[in-house]
Order: C-alpha cells, then structure tokens, then sequence
C-alpha cells in the first residue's frame, strides 16, 4: 500500500540509502554479490529474500555494524566505512530477535533506550507519554516487559525504534509469529512513521506485508533479482500475488543447499 | 476406530501464565491435523503434554489410547516428535544423524526406508554435510527424516516451517501431504495461517483457548455474512475509508486489496459504491471473495475478545 | 545472586582457614625401647607441645614401615635401649626421628619442631646435671630423601587434573543437550535415562584414561617421580577415580538446567574446595576441625593419599582398601543420584 499516491510522480526524490555494488565477502564465501539500489526518503522499502540470501548481512552493513568489503554505501548521508558512528546516531532498529529488556518496565525501556539515544529527560518522558497513547498502552507503563503478550511487545519495540525520530527505521521480521490483528496494527505504526517524515527499511518473510511496500527488492543468493514496485513485478512475473513472484524467483535459485 | 489423540479438558498453566486453558480435542488415524495460532497461543505447550515432556494441570490425553501421564514410556516409543528448535546433532552429518535416530528406536534405516525415501532423496546428495551445514530448508527434512525413520504411530510436528523460506514451506507440506497415506496421525502447529487450507481439519488456537475446530473449508463457510475484496490505485486512503464504514464488521488489508466483512443481510455491492464514490474514491474494484483462514481466525479473535 | 555473592565468601573463609603451614596436631609414632623415667618425660614434652599427638604406640621396629604406609603417621620418634642409663653412664644417648617426607615441607617443618623440643630437654638436663651431655638425634627422611617438593606436588596435580577434565567436561555435556534441544528428542524416545547417562559418559571414560596414562607417563619420566607400589594397581585406582570423576560430574549435569551453571558448580564446589582442602598442598591436619570432616567427603582427599601411597611409599590394596572401599562407595553414590535426578520430563 504505497505511500506514493501522495508523492507526484514528477518529483524527483531523494536517495536517503545509495548502494553501488556492495560487496561482502567471509572468506571465500560472496554473502552479497555486487548490490546496488537506492532508498528514497520517506519511502517504506521492502527487502526480501529466503534465508541465507544474505538480507541480514546487508542490512548488519547499512546500519554501521558491519564494514563492507568493497562498494559504496551511504546512509542517512553518511559513509558506511567510516563514519558507521554517525549511521549508529541517525537509525532506529528493531528486530524479532532483538527486543526490549524483559526485566524492566515499559517505562524504564523507554527511559533506557532514550538515554542511549542521547535524548534528554523531558523529551523521553514527553515521547514516552507520546507513544505511549498512540498505543493505548498508558496504563502499562510500569508493567515489567515479560508480562505482556508478544503483539504488544513488538508494537512497543517498534515505538522505542523511533522515539529519537531517526532518519531511517530498519526493521527485521519484525511480525514474525504475531498473531494477525496485531501485525495489521504493527503496518498502521510503520505507515503513521512513513507519513511523519520516516523511512521504513523492513524485511518480512509475509508476502502479502511485501504489497504494503513502495518498493521491494528481492534478494536470492546474495544477489538482487529483482527491484520494483510490486505492482510491475506481479505485471513482469505475469503473477496474480507477490507470493508467486517470490516462489518464481526463488525456485530458479541454484539448489546449492547452502 | 481407535483415536489416534484425545485430548480432554486440558488445563496448563507456568505461574502466573495460562498456556492452555481447557482444551478438548480427537484426532484419527491418518488425519493430517493442523494447529493454527501465533506465537504464544499454547501450541508448544499442547505439543510437549501430547508428546509426553510435561503433565497437565488439570485434564487427561491419550495418545494412541495410551495415557500421556501413566503410560508415557509407551508413548515415547511409538511417536515422533520434531520440536520447535532444530533438535539435530550440529556435529553429525546427514547419515549419521539418520543412523542415530534409527539406532535409538531399534530399528535400522534400511527397514522403514520407504517411507523417508522421497524426502531423504533431496538431501541425500550432502549426507555427508554436517547438519548444522545445512540450509534451513535442508535442516528441516532432515529432521523430519530422522522422526519417521522408526514408523511412528503418531507425528508431532511443532512449528516446522518456522523460519523456512517459501519455497521450501511448500515443499515440505506436499511430502506431508504423501505421508498420510501410510496412516500415519500428523499433528503440525504453525503460525502461517495459509498452510490450513492444506490440512484434512484445523484447530485455530488463541491465548490456550480454542476458537474453533473443523475442516478448512467448514470453518471458511461457517463465517457469517459476506466478504468483498476492494482495491484501489490509492490503497492507504482506501483503507481508512473503509475502516470508517459503519455497516462493515472489519476492513482489514490483505495484501493489495482490503477485505471488507459485512454481515448485515440488506447490505449490497451497490451499497458500497455509493459510499465509497461519496468519499471522493475514484478507480475501485469490488470483488465477492470466499472468506479465507485468517479472515476467519481475525473474526473469531475479535469475538472471543481474544484481542489485546 | 548467591552464587554471585555468597561463593566468594565462602571462598575467603576457606582460604583463610585452610590455609595454614602451622604444625598442630600431627599424628606421630613412637617406639620406646627404653621406657624408662627420661623417655616418659621426653614423649611427654613432645606430645603435650600441641604440635603432635601419638598416633600409634609400638614395640617392635619391623612395625614402623607398616606404620607409615598405612598412611596416618608423619612421623616416627625411636628411643634407643636403655635411654636414661647411657645419658647418665655415657653422657649421650640417641633418638631416631624418621619423618614421611612425602610431604617434604611438613616433614622438614616437624623434623624441627622434633629436634627442637629435644634440644630444649636436653638443656634441661644439663642445667639439672650439671655437665655436658648430648642427645644424639638422627634423622631419615623417608620416602623422599632428597626432600623434593615434586613429590607433593604432582599427586596432587594428577588428582586435580583428571578430576578437572572428567568432572567438568561431562557435567557440560548433559546440560548442553538440554540448552540445545536435543535432549527433548531422545526423552521422547524408547531410551532410558540410564541408557543417555551411560551414552554421554563413555567418550569421556576413554579419554580421561588416555589423559591419565599421558600425565603418569610424564611424571614417571620428565618429573621423576617413582613408582615404588604395583603399576597396576596404581592404574587400576586411576580408573576408579576416573568413574567416581565422571559420575560426580554427571550428577552435577542433571542438576543444572544450563552449562553455565553447570559451569560454576565445578568450578566453585569442585574445584576450588579440592585445591584448598584434599591435602594437596596444605596439610589437613593443620586445618579447623569443622573443614577436616568436611575433606572427608572429598574424594581427591582420598585419592592424593592412595597415588602418594602407592608411588612414594609401595603400598598395596591390604593397606589402602579403606580410602579405595570410600571411592567406590562415593562413585555409586553419585551414579544412583544422577539417575535419580535425571528428569524424565521438561519441567
């Protein structure tokens, strides 16, 4: 569900992500092969691809915590190689892996991860409150993380992503096994932060959540196999679903068991 | 017919958390049985009772007639289990773990070998890779292997295509799919609400509770009311238009259209033209659509006010 | 949090108590062949000094080596014939000390403490007499003539490194099953927990037994150390202190639900106890009572005194059937514990 009904197609749009052959290499093994693409700014971008594709080392790459070994990358303006610090200060991240701490309160994650972010007291607690309400969570705010179901806990680790509103949000799976009303709720998140200046990185194994994307790539074997939005992709795959370009794509895929 | 599970009234709780909350259930033999509901809905919990690695607080469960409690020793030779984590021998090549497995349940890989051979042919090229080499694809036939190796009575797969790319989802549902006819019970949890379309009946679960159980296709016909696809070149506002439409039960999106539910009988297409055009929408298609699993599961969630 | 805390407080106090090179109470054995007015007073002085206390009282000398292989003795004191008439007659007379040098520090230490109190008798007499006399003191260091320090240390070594890897190695491998998951798949199956137990144990068997020929071989070579008792007898108790390891460390596995803690409870309650307080390098004689008993659920305590025994002193299982009858007793224990423990279900 783009975004970019609102933008006109005359414009010319801003590259936030610039990818020129990105390479990554672990010893022998290619982990990305000559990755290029952009990310306009304000765009919600989908990145997809089975595991193993190499999506996690890409992404490790743009949000500083990896170095490249060839290629120019820069993100929210700055280097990839040397300025990862900088990328560190202007991105939000969240994953299904990563989340908030389970011992402490909602609150006190806030409090946490706002610190970390550099943030200063009354602005934590006026984005605390913020968010807060926009999840109609307020009455939770000294609930210790454990105790809430996981719909609410990623919703609340997507707001912490963004209370420092960065500049860009990279998100990993960040609905996996949540039930389906909530991920539903999660996209609303991602598009209220899209429409306040936002951009969404995110990478899901759900293909219908790929159509809620401007633009999605698709990454099989380290490689990008394709780059578009989704409506000329099922066009280009004569597809009736991004499922079935995924599958097309995915089946060409060398059967390398790797 | 004896029943391959039974599942009475099953209470689990872990301190202050309810895991399952009165379950009851039958399975027969042969049946390929899907549990559907995200994470947290109880399914591993139900899956380790059944299998015999924890005991109910309240109810009982037999498995194959047998007692999970009392007769669990009897269980655990005639089942097979395939947890939700890779439950492999990293260290261990393909073979090796497959000769293992075998070995473990008296048996040899050669006697049921029939039975893994279409699965096991996919991976056989890298028997000699060590598991933890493989791909996630790769692992999970594997694992699968290594649970039918003995001819259980009864499968119990948790989650199996969990993290698995698609193209090996559905392959891995088609190799389920020819196991049933060795009458084999197959009990498999997921999350991926599209694989319960695949099963011969589902149970869809929510915070250890049951919403509903049947076939696939019952529980689709059961819902009431009608469901309109709508799509549109501007999705976004479309979305909150129809959010907004007070005759409709939900407008969810699904994908590049939103599912609209109505269940008021006077309700027409026109109806909604007529709204929608009023709102300022423009280029719209309205399409009947036959309600799908997780249009019926989203529905069952909002009336048991199993939402949070 | 106890751990965090509570170890390392438990840990000072047994170094500051268990750490200690003062002479208190050492057992000692005397022959008296005089047993005359002057030896009286001499076994006296020597026994109400608060260093020794009699452990055996003997009559013949064929019984001295007996007495020291059995292990209890440290130190032998042997008056001559007709003690206090050669004093009075001659103006000189001779007293034996044979200590076990095994412990070639103690030994010196009490060795002094011996010759001391002697002197301090002697000096006595002579203001008492009135004339120059002299007690004639001789020693022998048994066991250990040259006094080498090697010979406390390796027994020592051997024990805590055999007990290093079989107990910590195993009791990591039952709890990373259960961290992995794959302890989950083989409960349910037709596998017995003894049957998973005795499955996790065996490589570990084979390797510590390679580890402790490699480490015998070593001492017996490159540091010298004789082996003056059988060497298969010696073998034969390395194994039973493999199995006693192994299944002590097993135990430890099926009590701990990750290797981490698995982890601590050797290092903690295995490891730093057994360097502290078997006797390896501070003699448990000389600790509080209250950690004496304690050592005695120790096995590498019984241990170390069956490898010094049977490679310093030669003795043979009519000696040391005690210490090997505990070790087997202890092995049992720790095996029929593990079995009881291991959880046949998740929770």
């Amino acid at each position: 569900m783009p975004m970019s009904e609102i933008i006109q197609s005359t414009e010319v749009r801003e590259s936030i992500i610039y990818v020129r052959d990105l390479v990554k290499r672990f010893g022998r093994f290619v982990a990305n092969d000559h990755l290029s693409f952009d990310v306009y700014k304000g765009e919600i971008f989908g990145f997809l691809g089975a595991n193993g594709a190499g999506k996690t080392t890409a992404i490790r790459i743009l949000c500083g915590l990896s170095t490249p070994t060839s290629g120019q990358i820069n993100v929210a303006g700055y280097d990839a190689y040397l300025q990862t610090e900088k990328i560190k200060q202007n991105i939000g991240y969240m994953s299904q892996k990563f989340s908030l701490y389970e011992d402490l309160s909602v609150e006190e994650n806030f409090t946490f991860y706002g610190g970390v972010y550099g943030l200063r007291r009354k602005q934590i607690k006026e984005k605390t409150t913020l968010l807060l309400t926009r999840l109609d969570l307020l009455d939770e705010r000294k609930t210790v993380l454990k105790a809430l179901p996981l719909g609410w806990k990623q919703k609340l680790a997507f707001c912490v992503a963004i209370m420092h509103d960065p500049k860009i949000v990279f998100l990993d799976e960040p609905t996996g096994g949540v039930d389906p009303i909530t991920r539903r709720q999660f996209w609303d998140l991602i598009y209220e932060a899209s429409h306040n200046g936002i951009t969404v990185f995110v990478t899901t194994h759900y293909m219908d959540e790929a159509e809620y994307c401007e633009r999605v790539t698709i990454m099989v074997d380290g490689r990008i196999d394709a780059l578009d939005t989704p409506a000329n992709l099922k066009l280009k795959y004569n597809a009736s679903s991004m499922n079935e370009v995924f599958l097309r794509l995915a089946r060409t895929a060398k059967a390398t068991g790797e | 017919m004896e029943l391959s599970v039974v599942v009475n009234d099953i209470h689990k709780a872990y301190g202050q958390v309810k895991a399952l909350s009165g379950l009851s259930f039958e399975v027969k033999p042969g049946e390929l049985f899907g549990f559907i509901g995200p994470d947290g809905a109880g399914k591993t919990t139900l899956f380790r009772i059944l299998t015999t690695l924890l005991i109910p607080d309240v109810g009982y469960a037999l498995v194959d007639g047998l007692d999970v409690v009392k007769d669990y020793k009897a269980i655990r030779k005639i089942v097979g289990y395939m947890p939700g984590r890779f439950s492999l021998y990293q260290d261990l090549t393909v073979e090796e773990n497959l000769n293992f497995f075998a070995g473990i349940f008296k048996t040899t890989v050669k006697e049921n070998y029939y039975l893994i051979e279409e699965i096991y042919k996919q991976i056989e090229p890298f028997k000699n890779r060590p598991a933890g080499k493989l791909s996630g694809g790769m692992k999970q036939k594997l694992a699968l292997s290594c649970a039918l190796i003995h001819k259980p009575k009864v499968l119990f797969l948790d989650e199996p295509t969990t993290g698995v790319d698609a193209v090996s989802r559905t392959e891995f549902w088609e190799m389920l799919k020819r196991l049933q006819q060795q009458d084999i019970a197959i009990l498999v949890s997921t999350p991926y609400m599209d694989e319960a379309s695949l099963c011969d009946r589902v149970a869809l679960i929510q915070q250890g509770k049951l919403m509903d159980i049947d076939t696939p296709q019952a529980i689709t016909n059961k819902l009431p009311g009608r469901m309109f696809a709508i799509s549109s070149p501007a999705m976004y506002s479309m979305l909150l238009d129809l959010q907004q439409y007070s005759r409709a039960v939900s407008a969810y999106p699904f994908g590049d259209s939103v599912h609209l539910h109505v269940i008021d009988t006077s309700f027409t297409i026109n109806d909604l033209e007529v709204y929608l055009t009023g709102k300022g929408q423009k280029g719209f298609k309205i399409k009947i659509i036959h309600a799908g699993i997780e249009d019926c599961f989203m529905y069952l969630m909002e009336k048991h006010h199993a939402h949070v | 949090m106890i751990i965090l805390f509570g170890m390392p407080v438990v840990q000072v106090l047994l170094f500051g108590f268990a750490i200690t090179t003062d002479i208190k109470d050492a057992q000692i054995a005397i022959l008296d062949k005089s047993n005359d007015y002057m030896t009286h007073e001499i076994t006296n002085k020597l026994l109400s000094s608060g260093y020794f206390i009699l452990g055996a009282n003997l009559d013949k000398d064929d019984q001295i080596d007996k007495a020291f292989k059995k292990g209890n003795i440290r130190e032998a004191v042997i008056f001559e014939k007709n003690f206090a008439e050669k004093i009075e007659t001659e103006k000189k007379a001779s007293v034996q000390i044979i200590a076990d040098a095994s412990d070639p520090n103690m030994a010196n230490l009490l060795f002094n403490y011996s010759q001391s109190i002697l002197m301090d008798y002697q000096r006595q007499l002579y203001k008492d007499k009135k004339f120059p006399l002299q007690i004639q003191v001789e020693t022998q260091m048994l066991y250990n003539p040259e006094l080498k320090s090697v010979y406390m240390f390796v027994p020592g070594t051997i024990t805590i490194l055999l007990m290093l890897i079989s107990a910590m190695m195993t009791s990591i491998s039952i709890a990373k099953e259960k961290e992995l998951g794959t302890m989950e798949v083989l409960l349910v199956s037709p596998l017995k927990p003894f049957q998973i137990v005795v499955g996790k144990v065996i490589p570990y068997v084979i390797l510590s037994c390679i580890n402790a020929i490699i480490i015998l071989m070593l001492s017996f070579f490159v540091l010298g150390m004789p082996v003056q008792g059988s060497l298969i007898f010696l073998l034969a108790e390395t194994v039973l202190f493999i199995f006693m390891s192994l299944s002590l460390g097993i135990f430890i596995s099926t009590v701990s639900q990750t290797q981490q803690i698995a982890m601590m409870l050797s290092m903690f309650v295995l490891m730093l106890p057994t360097i502290l307080l078997s006797g390896f390098i501070f003699p448990i004689e000389n600790m509080p009572v209250v950690l004496q008993y304690f050592s005695m659920i120790m096995p590498s305590r019984w241990f170390i005194i069956i490898i010094k025994a049977i490679m310093l002193k030669g003795s043979g299982i009519l000696f040391l059937w005690k210490e090997t009858l505990i070790l087997v007793g202890l092995t049992l224990f720790f095996i029929t514990m593990s079995v009881k423990k291991f959880k046949v279900r998740l929770a």
